[in-house]
């Protein structure tokens, strides 16, 4: 009982801690529970106080090779050795290695008739027997408040009580003791009290027919922890504790860029994709084609060589597997190859946490690189919006630490659809918000999408119309017609009206080269007469010009002859007298 | 013969008063009421720290009354005598 050194001392100033192993608990208490010293963990019934401390023990033992010591006061070696193996802790095992021991402590009032001054040296006695002998370096008391319903004497209790705390702390081992829930206390005895290092409640609500395990961490001397309320529930494995959300936000980035398997969707992001680890978001109405979006990302991870893992909530596996076929979204052969798992399962199957622990857990098995949850508004129906909210909250925080590329899809109701993703708060910690909706007109309806956001890209602002076809998801080009975009059949009808259109153009356009060739040839022939005109009167007047010409050379002749004549004989002519 | 003979094991944790108490106290008990019909034997768990768990002490000092069946056990330094003969039921036997 003297002041021994702590078996442990860790380098750093920070309080020496004990790790758990039990999954969430280290990190909540950011290490473990404190090194040497006494944590009480109280709760009402049912909460798995007893189950806490075992598993505190087992892992102590299976990790850390840390020895311990179970000390119960309520259910015999071989009741808890019993209660224990569904979950895989092989107890009698773990004796025989005198790795464990079990002592049970009977406490029986009749049995016992107190005669005068006491103490309760036994129980120091027979514990530190059970320590020294295995050389243990963790020891569960549970539950230690049964003592009070054994021993009248309430002062000498306290008294021993407080001395068997101070006792354990010295002796440098990292104890649990577990407690009842108390009226208005944490425990019915008041133990906490005593132990001020560590306290831990558990809490079993029932809300709305749905039962939700909290853990709190009332207090933690000596150093900082988280101070919310965790879910945590009891699984296959154990105790399992969720952090609501990571303590930090310092998730890496990745630059890349990666497909969302359909191209003309990339097309609509600047850098043609999504970015890698990032969280996704698809909502839409129903029959929108959410899911089999979601199976063509699904596909293009299996094809880039990812594994995928692929939960939905609507459909069998084999369903989801024959509906994509049909739409030339072949995913067969990568479930076959195990490159891709789809786990299905009903929403109201389990309460919130379960399901979050459940992808957890697979996740951390399949270590996939694309998660896919198909859809998450199912999960509403199984728990109110805040702890709906939280749990996603949760989930995409799990995703982007780990670097997931994740996408979800989420069922609105029609013209609420934006207000209500808000409302769950899911919008704002996705990276990338894609709705597809329905776009109704002119007696039909068809597919139309677009992008609400895309954190650190530029995107299209368009609203594509687009067609789930044999061969997987086409967007079509956008067509703006006189009152805005045109789909569907109005599409259609825009086409056969452009065509007649074009012929019109066309015949329109034939029928100007004919005329114009006309005129041409009309004037071609006007010209040619005009030519010809010309040629007659230039002739005309050629000819008038030599026959003056002519008629002038003969007259000048005629002339000169005449002056011949009279210079030969006088003109007896009386025509030449006046010359 | 073996009905009349009272086995009683005391389990005390080193010298402390209150073992003395207990022990002087059962003496007397036991010298008045089961004159030669009695075992004593004293335990000491700091020296045999591993019968604690076989007889469930949790206090000291305890004693036990393996003999007669049932077993019974009485808690303290015995001093208080009304309640050591209740709880050892010694009436019964000698009821002077």
């Amino acid at each position: 009982m003297s002041n021994q050194p702590l078996p442990r001392i860790t380098p750093f100033s920070q309080l020496p801690k004990a790790l758990t192993g039990i999954e969430g608990l280290d990190e909540i208490t950011e290490g473990g529970l404190p090194l040497g010293r006494p944590t009480l963990v109280c709760g009402s019934a049912g909460c798995g106080k007893t189950l806490l401390g075992i598993e505190f023990l087992v892992r102590g033992i299976l990790d850390h090779d840390e020895p311990g010591v179970l000390m119960a006061f309520e259910e015999t070696a071989a009741e808890l050795s019993a209660n224990v193996a569904s979950l895989g802790f092989d107890l009698p095992q773990l004796v025989a290695d005198k790795k464990l021991r079990l002592d049970h402590v009977h406490i029986d009032r009749t049995e016992i008739d107190e005669t005068g001054e006491y103490d309760l040296e036994g129980l120091f006695i027979r514990l530190g027997y059970a320590i020294d002998t295995i050389g243990a370096k963790r020891v569960v008391l549970d539950t230690i408040e049964s003592l009070f319903s054994g021993f009248s004497n309430e002062a000498v209790l306290r008294s021993e009580i407080r001395r068997l705390f101070r006792w354990l702390k010295d002796k440098g081992v990292t104890t649990v003791i577990t407690a009842e829930r108390g009226d208005g206390t944490l425990t019915r005895q008041g133990l906490e009290e005593y132990v001020s290092d560590c306290v831990i409640l558990l809490d079993n609500r029932v809300i709305d027919q749905i039962t939700t395990r909290r853990l709190r961490i009332v207090k933690y001397r000596g150093s900082t922890h988280g101070t919310n309320e965790y879910p945590y529930i009891i699984t296959e494995e154990g105790l399992s504790v969720l952090p609501v959300t990571s303590l930090k936000l310092e998730h890496t980035v990745s630059d890349e860029v990666i497909s969302t398997g359909v191209p003309d969707l990339d097309g609509m992001f600047r850098r043609g994709g999504l970015y890698q680890g990032s969280s996704s978001l698809i909502t839409g109405t129903a029959g929108t084609a959410k899911t089999t979006l979601a199976s063509s990302f699904a596909l293009e991870a299996c094809r880039r060589g990812e594994r995928c893992l692929f939960f939905v909530f609507e459909e069998s596996p084999a369903q989801l597997l024959r509906n994509m076929a049909t739409v030339g979204i072949d995913l067969q052969p990568f479930v076959e190859s195990g490159q891709l798992r789809i786990e299905a399962s009903r929403p109201t199957l389990n309460g919130l946490e379960r399901h979050l622990v459940t992808i957890h857990r697979l996740i951390g098995q399949f270590k996939p690189q694309t998660v896919i949850i198909d859809p998450i508004s199912n999960l509403v129906s199984v728990g109110s919006h805040s702890e709906v909210s939280s749990m996603l909250t949760r989930l995409v925080d799990f995703l982007k630490v780990q670097g997931i590329n994740a996408l979800f899809t989420a069922l609105v109701s029609g013209n609420r659809a934006q207000q209500e993703m808000t409302d769950e708060g899911i919008s704002s910690l996705v990276d990338t918000w894609i709705h597809v909706r329905d776009l109704e007109g002119v007696g039909e309806r068809n597919r139309g999408i677009s992008i609400l956001k895309a954190r650190g890209m530029a995107h299209s602002n368009q609203v594509r119309e687009f067609e789930v076809t044999e061969r997987g998801i086409r967007l079509l080009d956008v067509l703006v017609g006189p009152t805005g975009i045109i789909t569907g059949a109005s599409r259609l009808a825009q086409h056969i009206q452009e065509q007649a259109r074009q012929i019109a153009n066309e015949q329109e356009a034939e029928r100007r080269d004919r005329d114009l060739e006309r005129k041409r040839r009309v004037l071609e022939a006007t010209i040619a007469n005009l030519r010809t005109e010309f040629e007659s009167v230039e002739e005309e007047l050629r000819r008038v010009n030599s026959e003056e010409q002519q008629r002038h050379s003969t007259m000048a002749e005629e002339r000169r002859q005449l002056g011949h004549s009279f210079s030969d004989h006088p003109p007896t002519t009386p025509n030449g007298s006046g010359a | 013969m073996s009905e009349d003979m009272w086995e009683l094991r005391l389990y005390v944790a080193g010298q402390t008063v209150k073992s003395m108490t207990a022990l002087a106290n059962l003496k007397t008990y036991c010298e008045k009421h089961l004159k030669g019909r009695y075992r004593l034997e004293i335990i000491d768990l700091l020296q045999h720290p591993q019968l604690a768990e076989g007889d469930q002490i949790l206090a000291i000092p305890t004693l036990v009354r393996k003999m007669p069946a049932p077993i019974r056990r009485v808690i303290g330094d015995l001093s208080n005598h009304e309640r050591v003969l209740v709880g050892l039921d010694l009436r019964s036997i000698d009821p002077s």
